[in-house]
């Protein structure tokens, strides 16, 4: 059984990390993980709300991630996501990946 | 990826999949609590709570997509969309009651038949023999007969290649008297060697098998006895108290020492169509050793050694023995595997078999693929709707299939239920001649192919349909209102289907056609006697002749008694009755001299006065044997034409002598009698008169009448009861039925072949009709306009019919060019006709051109009737 490759997105794989990435920020629930790539990205990178959940879902099969139920801060009951000590490897390789793919293209587009 | 890793994420979907209708509400709640969270943000900038929440709904997208994205990411998609798959076919079957019917019929008997055939071929060729290690043992013949005694041991105690032999001599069919208490009846027996059940791996249900003691007496007069299971049953209501009981075999008492297990059937392995009451130890001695080439042997394999290499040293071992011992007859060891020389008779047939049924099989496929794409037509709506509601064309594909795999299923069960009737019919037709018939039945294996047959069924006639799913654009078809249909789109795949349908079961018709003409020309075979009338009996006394005195007044007195019954045209007495059993010997005439190798051999027969007559087998030249023929006469001998050729080539046999028995000389010359089967012919033949020997291990009265055999049991009963009233009558034979039991293998296959052809046949006529009557219904508008224009009935019907006879023709011709290659496969099993014969050919040629026409006939009757201006207007 492979692991989930996400659909379509910004670039392959792009939205998984980006997740990923935010969840060493701590427990966060779905909503949060949009807010804040949002924030992040200044606006630049809207993620369609919808598609983060077979995103998330996707992660924790994977166990990259663990999902627990919690009190929000408006009080009401929502799924807080932390990330694994799988999920921090796989970060770490797919950052490494990345890396490599966006200065292989700034290569060739002459940014470098 | 590490194992680990993987067995943790297998474990976590399965727990996902296993609660999966918990896990989607959760996923519900979460996707609402990010809603009402965005909701609540946008509120808070303003807008009114109403406005905020229709502008996260929008902006989150759509939900039930994504739940449903994300529910893909568990397996539990898959396995609901079965589900829901297998409730949409229910329910199409429901709606189209007419068609499922129709499909679970053809699929049923198709798969009935499959699954029939199957259980033959898993009885017959893929079963190991019920022995231990059946892979092991190896039949050792001599050329094709039997081996003598002495060389069988020498062969024995030489050889390296085998780590036992063990054998068994001619069976005897009713051969031992069963008397003293209960009703007196004639058993037969097997002689087995001592090792003969333990090589084979049997143990006794009960007691024991023989003792080197109980296998050194006389061959005739046994000390022990072991029952075959059936026969326990039978006679002795399965009683364990028998063991150790003396039974009263041939007027002397025998001890029961064993009964063999019920998963030991010796006859229908060894002798099928005659089946084994007792066995009897068979004694290696030199008095058995005088008996002949008597004996069958069986070896078990040393570990390593193979049958081949086993052959190449019994070859040197025959050699030596032959220089050694000139006085012994000669042994020419051919060695076959046990499976191979069980079932190497029957599986050529059992293969033709196989193939019809897969022919049988592909038509049913390309028929039920045919229906479903007419259905299709109509359906086209209901696909496009699914289409236009989202429904990926993968998942149409994948509904599709499991429709058409679920029919195929419902027609297994139907098919189940005709494989087990038909099982059971073939298991007992124990006056079969073919080995291991009794055990074909629908074992797990069996069950398990059908099921692999009903699923292969399915996908194979719904993959067709369903990958013209393709051809469906949306728009267009809910745009055009009335006609529910794809048009040409498929006119040419159907018509493609037809053909083929054709193609099939032309050559399946032609095969059967041959083969149904080769038994024809069997039955028609003159077999040198004639069997119509005549019945036989054995009458061997109850008890011991003193000598040949006593024995000819018995003859005598039973010839006379018997002649005189009205109805009795001729009655005379043989020792084996034609295709019943044989021996031979080594016979000269006075003077000659052959090689030892290539000494002429010819069948043996005891027959009294009357018996030519009786069996109606023709006198050449001379005389026949009379009541003058006894011990103080000159000794006589009668041969047939062959030998008469063999031994005085281009001379007169009559009054020549021949060596054999002290020197007979030969008074009559009879035609030829096929003694072995009706397709070979049946050798040379010397006939001995009874009433001067006493070397016969049978007699058999043969009756030639004028009433039916049937009618004249009684009487022959009662004429008989004077003279012996012990004598154990069993129940009349008539040589017809021996004939029937010859031709039985050839006729299994025959009436099984038409069988399927005959399905087939009716498979492709209904093929036919179904898809040109759908043309016609899709071309009203057009035959409408035709007529209008002044097409007359007449030019429709015949254009039609036309198009049907075309494709009628395309099939045929390809159905023959196939015909004509695969027949080449049926030389070995056809008699007197040739693979390509044109009677056979031709007329099956003119049958599927007539059906065709038929087929084409009704629909275009119909279309001739189209009345011009209704069709026009319903458009």
């Amino acid at each position: 059984m492979g692991a989930e490759k996400p659909k379509a997105d910004l670039l392959p794989g792009t939205l998984d990390m980006m997740v990923l990435k935010i969840l060493t920020r701590g427990h966060l629930h779905g909503y949060a993980i949009a807010q804040l790539i949002q924030q992040l990205s200044d606006d630049l990178l809207r993620v369609e709300e919808g598609s983060l959940y077979p995103a998330l879902a996707r992660l924790e099969l994977n166990g990259w991630i663990e999902g627990e139920w919690g009190q929000s801060a408006s009080n009401r009951r929502a799924r807080f996501y932390q990330l694994t000590s799988d999920g921090r490897k796989h970060l770490n390789a797919e950052t490494a990946r990345y890396r490599q793919v966006t200065g292989a293209v700034a290569r060739i587009m002459g940014f470098a | 990826m590490r194992f680990g890793a993987r067995w943790k994420r297998f474990r976590l979907r399965l727990r996902y999949w296993a609660r999966h209708s918990e896990r989607h509400r959760l996923l519900w709640k979460e996707m609402e609590f990010h809603i009402q969270s965005m909701a609540d943000d946008l509120a808070a900038s303003g807008m009114s709570e109403q406005e905020a929440r229709a502008a996260a709904r929008r902006k989150f997208g759509d939900m039930t997509r994504r739940s449903e994205e994300t529910r893909a990411t568990w397996i539990a998609q898959w396995i609901s969309d079965a589900g829901l798959d297998l409730k949409h076919s229910f329910r199409g079957m429901r709606r189209d009651a007419g068609f499922t019917t129709f499909v679970i019929l053809i699929a049923g008997l198709g798969i009935g038949a499959s699954s029939t055939v199957f259980s033959v071929v898993n009885a017959l060729l893929l079963r190991p023999l019920p022995f231990r290690d059946p892979a092991r043992l190896v039949w050792i013949a001599n050329q094709e007969w039997d081996t003598q005694v002495s060389q069988f041991l020498d062969l024995r105690s030489r050889n390296k290649s085998f780590s036992d032999m063990a054998g068994f001599a001619g069976i005897a069919e009713g051969g031992t008297q069963l008397t003293g208490s209960g009703e007196a009846e004639r058993l037969t027996n097997a002689p087995v060697t001592q090792n003969f059940f333990r090589l084979l791996g049997v143990q006794p249900a009960m007691g024991r098998s023989f003792t080197a003691e109980e296998c050194q007496g006389k061959f005739g007069s046994p000390s022990a006895v072991v029952l075959s299971y059936g026969f326990w049953q039978r006679r002795f209501a399965s009683d364990p108290g028998v063991l150790g009981s003396k039974l009263t075999l041939n007027n002397k008492p025998v001890t029961v020492v064993g009964v063999l297990p019920a998963s030991f059937d010796f006859a229908s392995i060894f002798s099928p169509g005659t089946p084994v009451d007792l066995f009897v130890p068979w004694p290696l001695t030199d008095e058995t050793n005088r008996h002949g080439n008597t004996m069958k042997a069986i070896g078990r394999l040393r570990p390593g050694a193979t049958a081949q290499t086993a052959q190449s040293e019994f070859t040197l071992i025959a050699k030596q023995l032959d220089i050694e011992h000139p006085e012994r007859n000669g042994v020419k060891p051919k060695l076959t595997p046990l499976q191979r020389h069980v079932n190497g008779r029957v599986s050529a047939a059992l293969m033709v078999l196989v193939c019809a049924v897969g022919v049988v099989m592909l038509i049913v496929c390309a028929n039920l693929s045919n229906l479903q794409l007419a259905r299709l037509g109509t359906r086209q709506k209901e696909m496009a709707m699914r289409t236009a509601l989202g429904a990926g064309r993968f998942r149409l594909l994948r509904q599709m299939l499991t429709e058409c795999v679920t029919l195929s299923c419902c027609g297994a069960a139907l098919g189940l239920i005709l494989a087990v009737a038909g099982t059971r019919a073939i298991a007992h037709l124990n006056t079969f001649n073919i080995p291991l018939l009794a055990s074909v039945r629908l074992d797990g294996v069996a069950l398990g192919f059908t099921l692999l047959a009903a699923v292969l069924t399915g996908i194979l006639f719904g993959l067709l349909p369903a990958l013209q799913i393709r051809s469906f654009a949306v728009g267009e078809v809910l745009k055009d209102g009335s006609r529910g249909s794809t048009g040409k789109r498929h006119g040419w795949l159907r018509s493609a289907l037809v053909v083929s349908e054709i193609a099939f079961a032309c050559a399946l018709l032609v095969s059967a056609g041959l083969l149904m003409r080769s038994f024809l020309r069997v039955l028609d075979v003159n077999p040198g006697f004639r069997p119509e009338g005549v019945a036989a009996l054995r009458v061997d006394p109850s008890f011991r002749f003193s000598g040949l005195a006593q024995q000819n007044s018995y003859i005598d007195e039973v010839l006379r008694r018997i002649r005189a019954l009205p109805g009795v045209r001729a009655a005379g007495m043989t020792e084996f009755l034609p295709l019943g059993g044989d021996r031979s010997w080594q016979v000269t005439g006075k003077g000659q001299v052959y090689p030892k190798d290539r000494h002429p051999e010819a069948y043996m027969r005891v027959v009294t006065d009357g018996y030519f007559e009786a069996a109606g087998i023709r006198l050449l030249a001379g005389r026949v044997f009379t009541e003058r023929d006894r011990a103080s006469s000159e000794p006589v001998v009668i041969v047939n034409e062959t030998l008469a050729r063999t031994l005085w080539p281009g001379q007169n046999a009559l009054g020549q002598m021949v060596t054999q028995d002290g020197g007979r000389r030969v008074v009559g010359v009879v035609a030829d009698v096929r003694h072995e089967a009706l397709e070979s012919a049946g050798g040379s033949e010397m006939y001995r008169p009874m009433r001067q020997t006493g070397d016969y291990s049978a007699m058999n009265l043969v009756v030639r009448t004028e009433i039916p055999p049937q009618q004249l049991a009684a009487g022959i009963r009662g004429a008989l009861r004077p003279i012996d009233p012990n004598l154990p009558v069993r129940e009349f034979q008539t040589l017809q039925a021996l004939v029937d039991k010859a031709v039985s293998p050839r006729r299994f296959l025959v009436v099984l072949l038409a069988g399927f052809a005959g399905f087939a046949l009716l498979l492709a006529s209904v093929g036919t009709y179904a898809v040109i009557s759908h043309s016609v219904n899709q071309r009203v508008q057009e035959i409408g306009i035709r007529m209008a224009l002044g097409a007359s009935a007449t030019d429709v019907q015949g254009r039609v019919l036309l198009h049907t006879l075309g494709l009628a023709l395309i099939g045929l011709a390809l159905g023959m060019a196939v015909s004509r290659v695969l027949t080449g496969v049926l030389g070995s099993m056809l008699f007197d006709i040739r693979p390509g014969d044109p009677v056979t050919f031709i007329g099956i040629g003119a049958l599927l051109i007539g059906v065709g026409a038929l087929a084409g006939y009704i629909p275009a009757r119909r279309a001739s009737r189209i009345d011009p201006m209704a069709a026009l207007r319903a458009s």
